[in-house]
């Protein structure tokens, strides 16, 4: 086992490398300009933007900036954004507990409520409840989250004005008052997340239920005398959680990447936006930095979803 | 018995969407009223949640500003965007500021200096600011001239790599006359003694911060990396906290030389998400007090205006949509010679053909159909200030005698296009993607097939249409097209700037890596000549005819078709008092005196 994970961790090396040098290319070969805002701003002419790109150093080739990049990087220095001039670990600190809060709370929720929806469809597989829930699942597949974060606001927010469409990250949460501001503020785009993630949890949780429900030692369960709900949740359900438990390992880099149109549709302050709107301008060192530590957490929590495999299913051995 | 109960589970499980769907739909139906604009605005029936608290006029509380752009640097002179140059002004100050009808109005200075009062040397050469006494930084420190020249010195340093740049450039020195006055000299006779100090682009830094980020520390020593997301200033507030890329928070300034005047404990800028819901957050839930830029198309924004409880402020000029013409040729086939400036275009050499296009493009149903009060029609290229707007312009559209002037100049149609020895005119019409120049284009591409011109349209991602990429062959600087529409317009009250952008010496090329900023490669003697005396006109007044006569002459030439002058407007709930539109400065200029 401990031969197996140091060997996985070998080969993520070379992987993550390949990673890096790609993004880069990717961000470098893409047009843009940090300052293409002032574009047409008669006092800022081009000559300042030329004199500002080769400060920036825009003016090397990108095989060169990549090897600045990497040995900064080896120094655990991942540069400052251009937009802001300052260090850009500080910006993804400064963002991270946001998207944390809110996509995390709408990961957790979506968790809690796609396992027991799953098995309660497909235990009664085709009742209304199945019907309902199938339905509700496919209206949260097929309904882009721009959609039904537009629609939400309009309705809970605008006519109903419920809750608020302006995000407070500046709220103080010490008191009873910021607490009830702040899940007010949540209410909304943990909804659309949740709604989106249940959806294929759901379906995912009824299918593995399914798969396991006509097998033979569910037979021999009942054929025992065990109680109904006794085979369900002691033998059926565990079954069934070994694919859901790795998907659910593997989803959770995601929320480090934060929700982009979520979190720009709500204003929250999350990794998401940071990411759109740097690529937007062209701020090349967040960008980087972001995607390789969303790079980094996949490949380690696909190395924890695999350990979790073998710890869960005995058939599964590692050589 | 079995189909029986199916039909009974699918209708309970109607019946259970119907219960989701139906509070939806039920807040649906209650938005209706709330959106014809034609209904009566002074019910106040339909406000149930807001109890507007009485306006008696009581001081305190926080001011909040939405922009759908965040701020990301508190440093103007590093600034990425206008809304870093909003954030920065809440703390910052510069001499002196333009107002709504593009008047300067002193700050930091103790009053405007002018030819009469002797602060403008007579031959242009330099200018003397007076400040006003007994300033105050934030941190209880004097204001003195050392920070005025210290700010100088900081962006004259090409390594610093300010974006205020060539403001300071014109300087050839800043030197402390006393303790309240300044001298500012110029490297050669400047007509416009206001370029430098004045405005967004001007505002003071205070030396002892920056004292050591003159360079490249700016942007890479940490302590400058701090001290530009948190300068020292001088206005009516201070920071209290910023997160880059989110909101910004400030803070009464008690060493402000007027504090007791200023109304607002706290300022709020938050930033990010849509123009559109932030146009909401003022207009329909009163979330916010003051929303920036609403850039949003007409028929969305007007229902969202007509909700009576905000007012939009428009004015001035955000800039002219126009169309600029090629005066070279794009033809593919020439390869490296594309669109050089020594390469005529074909067709749009001819005058007959350039104002054939202008007199065929109907401004009005543009303005009206797709800006709605987010722009104006208009003839002239140059509309601000008021002074140099131009009376002598119609630009009302004539078809007929669009078709005449084709027709005279030998121009016949062939089908649906007009042609001439074997030229056709058919034109390629790019601009950025934005879905107000797509509708933009398809009128005007409907408008001259009606006098049998071909429009081939364009759009490219602004990114790269603005960027300035020599690499990339859809940059506007390249013009790799014969039509090209955005938006532009003097930063300055003055003109002269602006102006250069038709002379021949501007001509973009490969030679000056596409630097120029003449990309329609426009090139009149005429116009050359009135420029060169423009340079050394020193009467404000004179000025200002000469820049009324090069827009003539400029618009009746052909080498611009000017479509939209743009009024993009803010809003601001109708309790607030204070703010205005601004064409040269920043839209919250006068921050320090709103009061609610």
């Amino acid at each position: 086992m401990a031969q197996y994970v140091l060997r996985r961790v070998l080969i993520a090396i070379p992987t993550l490398f390949i990673i890096s040098v790609v993004i880069f290319a990717i961000l470098a070969l893409a047009p843009g300009d940090p300052l293409a805002q002032f574009a047409l701003n008669p006092a800022i002419p081009e000559s300042t933007r030329e004199l500002i790109r080769i400060q920036f150093g825009l003016d090397q080739p990108w095989y060169v900036r990549y090897v600045k990049w990497l040995t900064a990087l080896v120094r655990g220095d991942w540069g400052f954004s251009f937009s802001t001039r300052g260090p850009v670990i500080d910006l993804i600190w400064q963002r991270l507990p946001q998207t944390l809060i809110v996509v995390g709370t709408a990961y957790v929720i979506a968790v809690l409520m796609a396992i027991p929806i799953g098995v309660i469809s497909a235990v009664k597989q085709y009742s209304v409840f199945d019907q309902v829930a199938t339905f509700i699942a496919f209206i949260g597949f097929s309904v882009p989250s721009f959609f039904t974060g537009l629609a939400l606001m309009l309705v809970f927010a605008i006519n109903l004005k419920w809750f608020p469409i302006v995000y407070n990250s500046t709220l103080n949460l010490a008191g009873w008052d910021g607490i009830v501001e702040q899940v007010r503020q949540m209410t909304l785009p943990v909804t659309v997340l949740v709604v989106q993630q249940t959806a294929a949890l759901t379906r995912f949780m009824r299918s593995s239920m399914l798969d396991n429900l006509p097998l033979d030692y569910v037979r021999t369960a009942r054929a025992k005398g065990l109680a109904d709900r006794m085979v369900i949740i002691r033998h059926v359900l565990r079954n069934s959680m070994i694919p859901v438990v790795t998907l659910i390992a593997l989803g959770i880099p995601t929320i480090f990447a934060g929700a982009i149109i979520t979190e720009n549709l709500f204003r929250v302050n999350g990794i998401g936006q940071l990411l759109i709107t740097s690529i937007q301008n062209s701020d090349t060192p967040v960008v980087m930095a972001i995607t390789f530590i969303f790079a980094c957490l996949t490949v380690v929590f696909n190395l924890i979803a695999d350990v979790l495999y073998g710890v869960l299913d005995p058939r599964v051995r590692y050589g | 018995m079995r189909s029986m109960r199916n039909v009974w589970r699918r209708s309970g499980a109607l019946a259970l969407l119907l219960i989701l769907i139906i509070p939806v739909l039920a807040a649906c139906g209650g938005q209706q009223p709330a959106a014809q604009p034609t209904a009566a605005p002074a019910q106040p029936t339909a406000a149930p949640a807001q109890p507007t608290t009485a306006p008696a006029a009581q001081r305190g509380g926080r001011l909040k500003i939405l922009y759908w752009q965040a701020v990301t640097t508190l440093n103007p002179h590093l600034a990425t965007g206008t809304k870093d140059f909003d954030g920065a002004t809440v703390i910052l100050e510069p001499l002196a500021r333009y107002n709504e009808n593009d008047e300067l109005v002193p700050f930091l200075a103790a009053e405007i200096p002018t030819v009469e009062n002797g602060g403008v040397a007579a031959d242009g050469t330099s200018v003397t600011w007076k400040i006003k006494p007994g300033l105050k930084w934030s941190d209880g420190s004097d204001f003195t001239v050392e920070d005025i020249i210290f700010t100088w010195q900081y962006c004259a340093d090409p390594a610093t790599a300010c974006t205020t740049k060539a403001v300071f450039d014109p300087i050839a020195n800043v030197e402390k006359v006393d303790d309240t006055t300044v001298k500012i000299t110029w490297k050669e006779p400047n007509a416009y003694p206001y370029i430098s100090f004045v405005g967004p682009n001007g505002m003071i830094l205070q030396k002892k911060q920056f004292e050591k980020c003159i360079g490249a520390a700016a942007s890479t020593d940490a302590a400058c990396q701090a001290a530009n997301l948190a300068p020292i200033g001088t206005n009516a507030w201070k920071l209290k906290e910023f997160k880059p890329g989110d909101v910004v928070i400030y803070e009464r300034n008690p060493f402000f030389r007027d504090a007791d005047n200023v109304f607002f404990d706290e300022v709020e800028i938050k930033g990010g998400g849509d123009a559109t819901s932030a146009a909401r957050a003022v207009c329909e839930t009163e979330e916010v007090d003051f929303s920036w830029n609403l850039q949003i198309p007409k028929a969305v924004l007007e229902p969202i205006l007509a909700s009576g409880k905000c007012d939009p402020l428009a004015g001035g000029s955000f800039g002219v949509e126009r169309i600029v013409v090629n005066f070279s040729n794009p033809d593919p086939a020439l390869g490296d010679k594309r669109s050089e400036p020594d390469q005529p275009h074909p067709f749009l050499t001819d005058p007959a053909v350039r104002k054939a296009i202008s007199l065929a493009i109907d401004r009005k149903a543009i303005a009206e159909q797709l800006y709605g009060p987010t722009g104006k029609p208009t003839c002239n290229v140059l509309v601000v200030p008021a002074s140099v707007n131009s009376p002598n312009l119609t630009c009302e559209r004539d078809v007929e005698a669009a078709k005449k002037l084709l027709e005279d100049a030998g121009w016949k149609l062939n089908g649906a296009v007009r042609e001439k020895n074997g030229v056709r005119l058919v034109v390629n019409f790019q601009t950025s993607i934005n879905p107000l120049r797509q509708s933009t284009q398809a009128i005007i591409k409907s408008n001259l097939a009606e006098i049998g011109i071909q429009v081939n349209v364009k759009a490219i991602d602004a990114a790269v249409f603005f960027g300035g990429d020599v690499g990339n062959p859809d940059t506007l600087n390249k013009f790799y097209a014969d039509l090209q529409m955005y938006t532009n317009g003097p930063n300055s009250a003055d003109p002269q700037q602006y102006l250069q952008g038709w002379l021949c010496s501007e001509r973009a090329s490969a030679a000056n890596q596409w630097n120029g900023n003449n990309d329609g490669r426009y090139c009149n003697p005429e116009f050359d000549a009135l420029f060169d005396q423009l340079k050394k006109e020193l009467d404000l007044k004179k000025r200002a005819e000469l820049a009324i006569k090069m827009n003539d002459l400029l618009v009746t030439d052909g080498a611009v078709i000017p479509l939209i002058n743009r009024q993009t407007p803010n809003a601001k709930v109708k309790a607030l008092k204070g703010p205005t539109f601004n064409t040269f400065d920043s839209s919250i200029w006068n921050i320090a005196s709103w009061s609610k």
